[in-house]
């Protein structure tokens, strides 16, 4: 965003001094316009979460308001604002108006360190990634106050274990990332895409065996910082009982729910930045692209696209996958998931230092584990052409009804 | 083996503690000293060539001069259903509770108790199950007349029919 | 010792008491449980039932057998047929009525298409409660197609009131056999086994349910268990195969037994597994009943005013939830002296009374979704 501030600068002829204040300016500008951005992206994939979950359910989901109903959500959201707001008699009123917004403004952050492209990031931070993961660390707060004010046993059980979950998460989280940061060098978000390539076998997941590991601990562990299934108990097994958020209606509880679909595009725009190469082109410089503004539209169109995909599994996730008892999940956390990240963080140090010396090393294995990911999402396939095939009923492709 | 064949081992084996078999329908009955009871159930259920082992239901039926429990017992081995009555005061109906024998007659013998007033000795929990633990009265005997309220809310209904 | 002083005592002590309250976004009905906590570990869930006691059974002391039959609807609305079919029997043994051929067969067609219905929805719904949400409602969406058939049957959806004292009340409308067959080939072994590629396999849910809330065999014979639950701690005991009733002799199949398919003998998954095997079993059966389906009457010549011998019966079928039993006792009037009806839920909520001691919340709702139970059956 300086660069942008020194061109606005120049282009109106400011002295000086004031480039502060214009550099305010313009991240405040920025701000606005990543506020928005999440804004939409949670209100959009609410809709189309309910359609894709509706239509693996055998049914069809909203599409009466607007066309295929992509205004659903504003419907839902001016419902929410118009509801009356409750505060339990009982509860604690200051803590319990106050305890949206810690859980909001963590993820909002994010989108300080978070790119779009080459050139258009809010501030591209040399500790990116301690940042990212150190401010996600504020929704705990806000789920312990959220879970105490309102006064019910079970909302202080279901935010009491949301807490207990997402603490034990953030260090397999910040392990796997570590994995990653040991071949690049560098903290930084916009480092690490440019260490990597546009083509998949110079993304970062198939550098090593042990980040390709990492992948799929990193990804996990979002899911279970963000509450998702399977990880979800705090907030649905509840559903038999209460959860943190129960006691809280309208606007309030609008702002539990933005904060998780934002969270969907955070760990969708996290994953593809540090794993699956950002917006690099395939066979583009990145010097070329932070020069030209088509290449970076192009450049950010991908990100975009690869966010998307990421974001559509961890939909396809919530809708087949039950949940995992508090105990399981934990265990998974501290027995399985930190040694794992551990010894994955020792591996990767001596697998780059090997690479440093014998530079083919370093091709064979990236072709060798693309190949491994294409062989896995081979199978996926083919389970899924046997299961079209095999049941009587002939595959809806009509996906907009 | 029929239920016949069970009462005659059954008389045999406890000559006046069990009557005769009685009834005029399908299902015949036998009549056992409310004393008693327990006992014939322990041997119901202990010996191995009948093996009585499933309390299918205990239930009262209220005759006017009587209370009546009545104990259904399904045995897995020889197949077969059989019914043991005990006979009761009316206005005090009291026996001794089976759920130490079967564990299944705990909240049997409690509906039993909430509906009919039949107190069971030795029960451990026994409370009142389907209706509220305030309630007055034992529905199912034939002389029950309902409260008119219950915590101020009326019982009966004005009939809709004849209102202009 | 009454409630108010287990709550009293309860919150006096180290434990916390939480509330299940009556209504819980669950499939299982009206029920409450008051639950003694140590964190996260149960000591004791005390159900408290009674939300939806309507006094079916005093109903019955007033109401004339042949008007008494919408009443066994209620009983169990998931499987209501077998309410009928359990009450009408009781009734027949009580006159001596003998049913023509062709209605036992409808009665059993009936009676399998609903055992398909129930099975889908307790094991969908326990799906759902362990988080599970879309093979729900691929069970409903098979279940449709049931109520559909149903419908052309005998009108209802839900509840039928579909048979009557000698028979049953109509015969099978043109179509019904092919749709029935339609359904059949798509259901079995289609349908089941995308359901258990789906979720019966999975893995999380295997751990969710494999080994919680293990019932022994003699534990659950103790208990007074009968059904899914009991067949699934290794009893094999079925009443339509042991005290065959209605034309289930002529008719082949299996019963299915637990066998600690993933976990122990007799846990949750077992019941749940049993569940699904007992739904191709029903379907065996139905292709059978198709097939044997005689020509005759469907209902015997029965008195128009119903007023049995002075006696006793005990009319029982297999219902999806149990043992469902009326014992019927008649003293020569028009309507009965006393009807009992003994259910499977009440048994099973003796069980999980027993048996949540030791399970962890989330254990709990597994129990809970497993025994299958619904609130009309226990509090009738």
């Amino acid at each position: 965003m300086n660069v942008y501030a020194q061109t606005l600068m120049e282009w109106l002829k400011v002295p000086e001094a004031y480039l502060v204040y214009v550099r305010i300016g313009v991240f405040f500008v920025y701000a606005l316009v990543a506020l928005t951005f999440g804004a939409l992206f949670a209100g959009v994939t609410s809709w189309y979460e309910r359609r894709v979950a509706a239509r693996m359910q055998s049914r069809i989901g909203p599409n009466r308001v607007g066309p295929q109903g992509i205004l659903q959500w504003l419907c839902d959201g001016v419902k929410c604002f118009l509801k009356e707001d409750l505060v339990p008699k009982e509860a604690d009123r200051p803590l319990f108006r106050l305890a949206p917004y810690p859980v909001f403004i963590g993820i909002v952050s994010t989108f300080v360190v978070l790119p779009f492209s080459a050139t258009v990031v809010g501030s591209d931070l040399n500790v990116g990634l301690v940042y990212l993961i150190a401010i996600t660390a504020l929704v705990v707060a806000g789920i312990l106050m959220a879970g105490w004010s309102s006064n019910s046993k079970w909302t202080l059980l279901g935010g009491v274990r949301s807490a207990a979950q997402m603490v034990s998460y953030e260090i397999p989280l910040a392990l796997s990332l570590l994995v990653v940061v040991v071949p690049a060098g560098t903290l930084s978000l916009q480092g690490l895409i440019r260490f990597q390539g546009g083509a998949p076998w110079n993304w970062l997941v198939f550098q090593s065996p042990m980040t390709f590991v990492a992948f799929f601990l990193f990804f996990t562990s979002a899911l279970a910082e963000g509450n998702r299934t399977p990880f979800d108990l705090p907030e649905a097994e509840s559903e038999l009982v209460a959860g943190y958020n129960t006691e809280y209606s309208g606007l309030r509880f609008l702002f539990f729910f933005f904060a998780e679909w934002m969270n969907l595009y955070v760990i969708g725009a996290i994953v593809t930045a540090v794993f699956l190469g950002g917006w690099r082109i395939p066979g583009v410089a990145w010097q070329r692209q932070a020069g030209s503004p088509l290449l970076e539209l192009v450049g950010f169109a991908l990100y975009l696209a690869k966010s998307l995909v990421v974001v559509n599994v961890i939909i396809w996730l919530r809708w087949t996958l039950p949940r995992l008892r508090i105990d399981q999940l934990m265990k998974m956390c501290w027995k399985y998931f930190v040694p794992i990240g551990m010894v994955s963080i020792v591996l990767s140090m001596l697998f780059t230092a090997l690479v440093t010396a014998v530079p083919l090393l370093g091709r064979i294995t990236s072709i060798g584990l693309l190949v491994l990911g294409g062989l896995i999402g081979a199978a996926l396939l083919r389970r899924t052409a046997y299961a079209f095939s095999s049941f009587p009923d002939k595959p809806y492709f009509k996906w907009m009804v | 083996m029929n239920g016949e064949a069970i009462y005659e081992q059954l008389r045999d084996r406890f000559p006046d503690k069990v009557s005769e078999t009685r009834g005029q329908g399908p299902l015949k009955c036998v009549y056992v000293k409310p004393e008693a009871i327990e006992e014939v159930l322990i041997a119901l259920r202990d010996q191995e060539t009948l093996g009585f082992r499933h309390l299918s239901f205990i239930s009262g039926i209220d005759l006017k001069e009587a209370i009546e429990v009545a104990y259904g017992l399904i045995s897995y081995s020889l197949k077969v259903l059989i019914l043991l009555k005990v006979t009761l005061d009316h206005e005090n109906p009291t026996v001794r509770t089976v759920s130490h024998i079967f564990s299944a007659a705990n909240w049997h013998e409690r509906e039993t108790f909430d509906l009919f007033g039949v107190k069971f000795e030795g029960h451990p929990d026994l409370r009142r199950l389907l209706l509220p633990e305030d309630w007055k009265g034992h529905p199912l005997r034939k002389d029950y007349k309902e409260e008119p309220f219950y915590h101020e809310m009326p019982t009966t209904r004005e009939p809709l029919l004849g209102r202009s | 010792m009454n409630l108010q002083d287990i709550i009293v005592e309860a919150e006096g002590g180290q434990q916390m008491l939480l509330n299940m309250g009556p209504q819980h976004p669950s499939t299982h009905g009206v029920i409450r449980f008051l639950v003694k906590a140590d964190g996260e570990v149960i000591s004791e869930a005390i159900p408290v039932v009674g939300y939806l006691h309507r006094g079916i059974e005093k109903i019955a002391e007033s109401m004339p057998y042949a008007g008494f039959i919408p009443f066994t609807d209620r009983v169990d609305y998931l499987a209501a047929m077998f309410c009928n079919h359990a009450f009408v029997t009781a009734v027949e043994k009580l006159l001596g009525l003998e049913v023509p051929r062709r209605a036992e067969y409808l009665r059993v067609i009936a009676d399998e298409m609903n055992r398909i219905a129930s099975h889908l929805i307790a094991v969908g719904s326990m799906a759902m409660d362990i988080g599970a949400y879309t093979p729900f409602l691929h069970g409903i969406r098979e279940r449709e197609i049931i109520n559909d058939l149903t419908e052309m049957l005998c009108g209802g959806r839900l509840t039928y009131n579909y048979m009557r004292i000698g028979g049953v009340s109509r015969d099978l409308p043109d179509g019904f056999l092919k749709r029935l067959k339609g359904f059949l080939d798509r259901f079995d072994p289609g349908f089941i086994n995308e359901f258990n590629r789906l979720i019966g396999g999975n893995e999380i849910l295997v751990r969710r349910c494999a080994h919680v809330a293990t019932i022994g065999a003699d534990e659950a014979m103790d208990m007074g268990l009968a059904g899914p639950n009991l067949r699934a701690s290794g009893v094999s005991w079925d009443l339509r195969r042991d005290m065959p009733y209605s034309c289930y002799p002529d008719l082949e199949f299996d019963v299915p037994v637990g066998r600690g398919f993933r976990g122990s003998l007799g846990d949750s998954y077992d019941r749940f597994m049993v569940r699904i095997l007992e739904m191709s079993q029903s379907a065996r059966l139905l292709r059978q009943a198709i097939e044997k389906l005689p020509d005759g009457d469907i209902q015997a010549k029965a008195p128009r005013k119903i007023k049995p011998p002075a006696g006793e019966s005990y009319g029982a079928v297999e219902s999806a939830r149990g043992e469902l039993g009326f014992y019927l006792v008649s003293d020569g009037g028009e309507t009965p002296l006393r009807l009992k009806i003994r259910t499977g839920s009440f048994s099973a909520m003796w069980a999980i009374h027993r048996k949540s001691a030791g399970c962890m919340l989330a254990d709990l709702v597994v129990l809970l979704a497993s025994a299958d139970i619904v609130a009309p059956e226990i509090d009738r």
